[in-house]
């Protein structure tokens, strides 16, 4: 192919014209554009993905209206892979194309890293899946929204289950180690300590794709503890719900929302049986979720995936909140997301002062012949 | 008492996975003095391979012991056939190469083969079929050990004493231990040194196939990326054991199984593997070559 | 022009990929409803692909044999085209002013997305050129240089945190801390040899990085430590843009800084120690050189790099949390040292920008993109194992003239 010579001028080539390529900043003014910043590969892609398809189908839907104020709507979709250090980069790239707001990012850790760059840009941020309670509450961030409850809220509604509805005396929380899974196991300890109807027997992180739980199993066991708290994604839960029935225990499984997904049942099989896990309120019934459904099965011939109704209702929100701003001026926009409500997937929302949207909660679920039902 | 049993027990079990992964790691190292790193992923597609060749068959509703003999036997001819491209298309190029091309090419090899699962396949876990049955006459210990582990542990000792008889007691064994001490010189005694070191790449894949199906099994899951993890543990206990060394790998990964078990019980998970790693510095700084390997004398 | 005995190779080589990827590739099942699904296109794209790249792969190796013949008298003269600019001052000088003179230029022309990842790819520079030193030139394999790295990032993040300290103070601070830590696990390893001393670095690796995600009063765990302060420039704020290219320029300054010591050190006596370490141990104790101080100085100063560009990180993501220093970017590193060839620091260079600009402009192939950057690792290996550039030894040579009288002066 090409001579020791060649090679090394081509490989010198590729380098520099890999550093001129730059891609063409948009010309501003006469579209709308909303960026939209996630896990699109790797191993968190099947997080962020569905993020992507719920902005596509709702710009497409503005646009087939005729647009915002006689703008079309524009997608700038960015792949951060749920890495802070790739977020900042992220970032950078969506302002410097000139985005308008921003649809992500779809991991805390990467969204705290690009939210100070989205700041000093004037960019209105609103995340589908961002849990972290420090996002809204630290008042760090005034261009962040979310449309889905904080980790500490979820926290809550397990505790009080556990203890209320349960009537848990001793309590095993349990973590993946992870940024999600902790932080919500370090609320439901609290939580727990704080009602003093029960106690925390245990409190420890596993450590995710370990090869076997069975110590970990054991101790819960030794430790006569009659309900588990889990915080953390859907494998790990498995693999320790399967090793309990294997050592024959009966004990109480609580989780979060990362466990309440279809694919949890799928791989926990009959072992997810009596799993309790609290997750967004059902919306099976808000003619505007169905909507959202059956325009994704409509043009991808499937079920939406994880944060699907989330990210639809963020779409919403921006793009309804910009119109009725009638600028994409950040004080505007913030304005119009406090004052303005809006019908979503998840109800009919508006965003408090700090940016958590108001009405959207959380409910308990258990699986029951292989489908999660609501607790009521 | 019977907390310790039942850490002790755990312990064991994990340790014989992680031998079963370890046992492919030493050899290849035994022989070329090569870092596998891709050993890891070719364990990862053996479960696979059993994952789908068994699913297939449970469809098309073959009965239990058939399933579990035939995807046994695709998991190790596939894992072998990846093991042996593998070590023709990475490592063999570079074997004049500086020592650390290849261990760059089996990273590259590492990366390469879990993005291929994971695009041709999914990334989703999915969920790997109870292989391994329950044995009713297990029934009275279930609480302590189970099935699955019993047919771990079984399995790991029997691979352990063939492969000692195989390198003790061969032709091909023998030509593996010449291979290993000096290429050149097995070269000049007549030994196809490429031929030995296929050899030595399909043995290892092969038992690490027949940990993918078991481990999968006991798990209930698979997905692309099981094989990264396990398998730095895995050679994390080949190095503890003397890397190089067929005992010292099962050895050492039951010390580091039992290690990770006991911290887990007595002390706390978080820690789990920082207690491991720990260990295995401290074992190395007494003997520098691990708990059976041999101490090189250089000659100068 | 092509045999036809190679063609049947060639097309026994594609049956055998087809049988080979046959499971992954083409069935695909669905346990929950039991359904497969058989691909069998993708069995024709393998084969076809297989048989294609075999037979282009044959085509160079027989021209590469050709070449090579012909060749073979004026090669062992000629040096290769790039290390002979490189030796010849006239040519290295101008170049060396023009490469500084785009790098100052770089952000005038460039997005602030280009200049940004541009400061990425010459962080990477400097972590490559300070593990350079540990394996390159010492022959320390580290396979956990990036704990060093962490090290740096979290003492400039803990110490704005509590003691609201800024960048400028910490810079040193983060590198000595490094280097202090590079000493603390030199002690314990330094009778390991070769691969011993490599799981032993991965496993200190991993024991940073988990007591960083388990410590959580000390570190705030997995969640991270946020709003970390950007550097100031004597005092002044700077705007978002501003920083970034003030920061750029800060990391060009740094490379530069970088080279000029790596590029003395080599050269000193202290280099040709660690030199004469990675050829031969005890030839090198027999001749008086004091193994552990030289191997501890090794350690501690490529931990030293680590530090800083850990620092710098923090500052420049305003965000640290411990899943950015796993074992994978510690062997990202070790790849970029490896595949620009050991020991050389224009290698290193090369290979950092390669490695760290790629999958950025890979973007455009987007899930394909891993694939191709953990494929192009074994080809660059295969191909060129000494690496792009492989370092040039200094070497003696007596010149032979025609007349023997006069040789050797010159």
């Amino acid at each position: 192919m090409k001579s020791a010579l060649k090679k090394k001028l081509f490989v010198t080539a590729v380098a520099l014209s890999f550093a001129m390529a730059v891609p063409a900043a948009g010309i501003a003014g006469d579209t709308i554009k909303l960026g939209v910043a996630g896990a699109q590969s790797g191993d968190l892609a099947s997080y962020g993905l569905p993020t992507v398809k719920a902005a596509e189908l709702v710009v497409a839907e503005y646009n087939a209206k005729g647009g915002i104020n006689g703008k079309k709507v524009e997608l700038l979709i960015e792949d951060d892979v749920c890495k802070p250090e790739v977020a900042t980069n992220t970032a950078t790239k969506l302002v410097t194309d000139g985005v308008d707001v921003v649809l992500g990012h779809i991991c805390s850790g990467a969204t705290k890293a690009a939210l100070p760059i989205y700041k000093e840009a004037g960019v209105v941020v609103m995340s589908p899946s961002a849990t972290n309670p420090g996002l809204t509450q630290s008042g760090d961030y005034p261009n962040f929204f979310r449309t889905i409850a904080s980790d500490d809220a979820q926290a809550k509604t397990e505790v009080d289950f556990a203890i209320n509805v349960i009537g848990a005396k001793k309590i095993a929380v349990i973590h993946d180690k992870g940024d999600y899974g902790k932080g919500l196991a370090e609320f439901a300890k609290t939580f727990i300590e704080k009602s003093g109807k029960a106690e925390v027997v245990l409190f420890e992180g596993v450590t995710p794709g370990a090869v076997d739980y069975t110590a970990i199993v054991q101790k819960i066991k030794r430790k006569g503890a009659d309900a588990v708290i889990f915080g953390g994604y859907h494998p790990e839960a498995s693999k320790i719900i399967s090793m309990m029935k294997k050592k024959r225990m009966t004990t109480t499984f609580i989780s979060d929302d990362g466990v309440k997904d279809d694919t949890f049942i799928k791989v926990a099989g009959k072992n997810a049986e009596g799993v309790y896990a609290s997750g967004p309120q059902d919306n099976s019934t808000n003619p505007v979720s169905v909507a959202a459904i059956a325009a994704h099965k409509k043009a991808y011939n499937s079920d939406p995936g994880a944060f699907y109704e989330n990210a639809y209702s963020a779409a919403l929100a921006l793009l309804n909140a910009i119109e009725k701003a009638g600028s994409t001026d950040m004080a505007a926009v913030v304005k119009a997301l406090q004052t303005e409500k809006v019908e979503t997937p998840v109800g009919n929302i508006n965003f408090d002062a700090k940016g958590d949207a108001v009405g959207v909660g959380f409910a308990m679920y258990k699986v029951e012949n292989g489908k999660y039902v609501e607790v009521k | 008492m019977d907390y310790f049993i039942e850490l002790f027990f755990g312990g064991l079990t994990r340790g014989s996975i992680y031998a079963l992964i370890a046992l492919g790691y030493t050899m290849v190292y035994g022989i070329i003095g090569l870092i596998n790193f891709a050993h890891g992923e070719i364990y990862m597609i053996g479960a696979f391979t059993a994952f789908i060749v068994a699913t297939v068959l449970s469809i098309y509703g073959f009965p239990a012991l058939a399933i579990i003999i035939i995807a046994g036997l695709a998991a190790a001819v596939w894992s072998s056939s990846y093991g042996y491209t593998v070590e023709k298309v990475a490592y063999r190029p570079l074997r004049k190469a500086p020592r650390l091309a290849p261990l760059i090419s089996a990273i590259g090899m590492s990366i390469f083969l879990q993005n291929y699962v994971l695009l041709a396949q999914t990334s989703d876990f999915l969920p790997f079929p109870a292989l391994i049955p329950e044995f009713a006459f297990m029934e009275p210990v279930a609480h302590i050990v189970g099935s699955s582990d019993l047919v771990i542990l079984v399995t790991t000792a029997v691979v352990m004493i063939g492969l000692t008889f195989l390198i003790k007691f061969t032709k091909i064994g023998k030509a593996m231990r010449a291979t290993a001490q000096d290429k050149t010189m097995a070269v000049l005694v007549g030994i196809n040194v490429d031929r030995v070191i296929s050899a030595t790449f399909i043995i290892g894949s092969a038992l690490a196939a027949i940990g993918g199906l078991l481990i999968a099994s006991h798990i209930g899951q698979i997905n692309f990326y099981i094989g990264f993890i396990a398998g730095i543990k895995a050679f994390t206990a080949a190095v503890l054991g003397g890397i190089g060394s067929i005992p010292g790998a099962v050895l050492g990964s039951l010390v580091l199984g039992l290690t990770e078990s006991f911290a887990t019980g007595y002390v706390s998970s978080d820690y789990e593997d920082v207690f491991a790693f720990s260990l295995l510095v401290l074992i190395l700084i007494f003997k520098p070559s691990g708990l059976l390997g041999k101490a090189e004398t250089k000659k100068v | 022009m092509f045999p036809v005995k190679e063609l049947k190779r060639s097309a026994l080589i594609s049956l055998w990929f087809a049988f080979l990827t046959f499971p992954i590739m083409v069935i695909k099942v669905n346990p929950i409803e039991r359904t497969v699904d058989w691909r069998w296109d993708n069995m024709y794209f393998v084969a076809i692909g297989s048989f294609v790249i075999s037979i282009l792969s044959k085509v160079y190796l027989i021209r590469k044999e050709r070449r090579s013949g012909r060749k073979k008298i004026s090669r062992a003269l000629t040096e290769p085209f790039m290390q002979r600019i490189l030796r010849e001052p006239r040519f290295l000088y101008p170049l060396s002013l023009a490469i500084l003179v785009f790098a100052i230029a770089f952000p005038y022309f460039f997005s602030t997305y280009q200049t940004n990842i541009m400061t990425t790819a010459l962080m990477y520079v400097v972590l490559g050129l300070g593990l350079n030193i540990v394996v390159g030139v010492a022959g320390l394999l580290d396979l956990g240089y990036v704990a060093f790295y962490a090290v740096g990032a979290y003492s400039y993040a803990l110490l704005n945190m509590h003691f609201n300290m800024g960048f400028w103070t910490v810079l040193p601070i983060g590198g000595l801390f490094a280097a202090f830590l590079g000493v603390l696990l030199g002690f314990p390893v330094l009778r390991l040899r070769g691969d011993y001393l490599a799981i032993v670095t991965l496993g200190f690796g991993e024991i940073i990085r988990l007591i960083l995600e388990n410590w959580n009063d000390f570190s705030q765990g997995p969640s991270g430590i946020a709003n970390i302060s950007r550097p100031s420039f004597f005092g002044m704020e700077m705007s978002f843009d501003g920083g970034i290219t003030y920061i750029y320029y800060l990391v060009v300054a740094l490379v530069v800084f970088t080279i000029f010591v790596v590029n003395r050190l080599q050269n000193s006596r202290l280099g040709r120690a660690w030199l004469a370490l990675r050829e031969d141990e005890i030839a090198c104790q027999a001749m008086g050189i004091d193994k552990t101080k030289t191997k501890l100085i090794a350690f501690s100063l490529g931990a030293f790099w680590a530090g800083l560009v850990g620092v710098i990180f923090a500052a420049k993501t305003t965000f640290v949390n411990p899943a950015s220093f796993t074992f994978l970017e510690s062997a990202i590193i070790l790849s970029i040292v490896v595949l620009g060839g050991m020991g050389s620091i224009v290698g290193v260079i090369f290979g950092a920008l390669i490695l760290i600009l790629m999958p950025e402009y890979l973007r455009a192939l987007s899930e394909y993109r891993m694939l191709a950057f953990g494929g192009i690792l074994v080809v660059m290996m295969v191909f060129k194992p000494d690496g792009i550039i492989s370092n040039v030894r200094r070497s003696y040579r007596f010149k032979k003239h025609i007349s023997h009288q006069t040789s050797d002066q010159s």
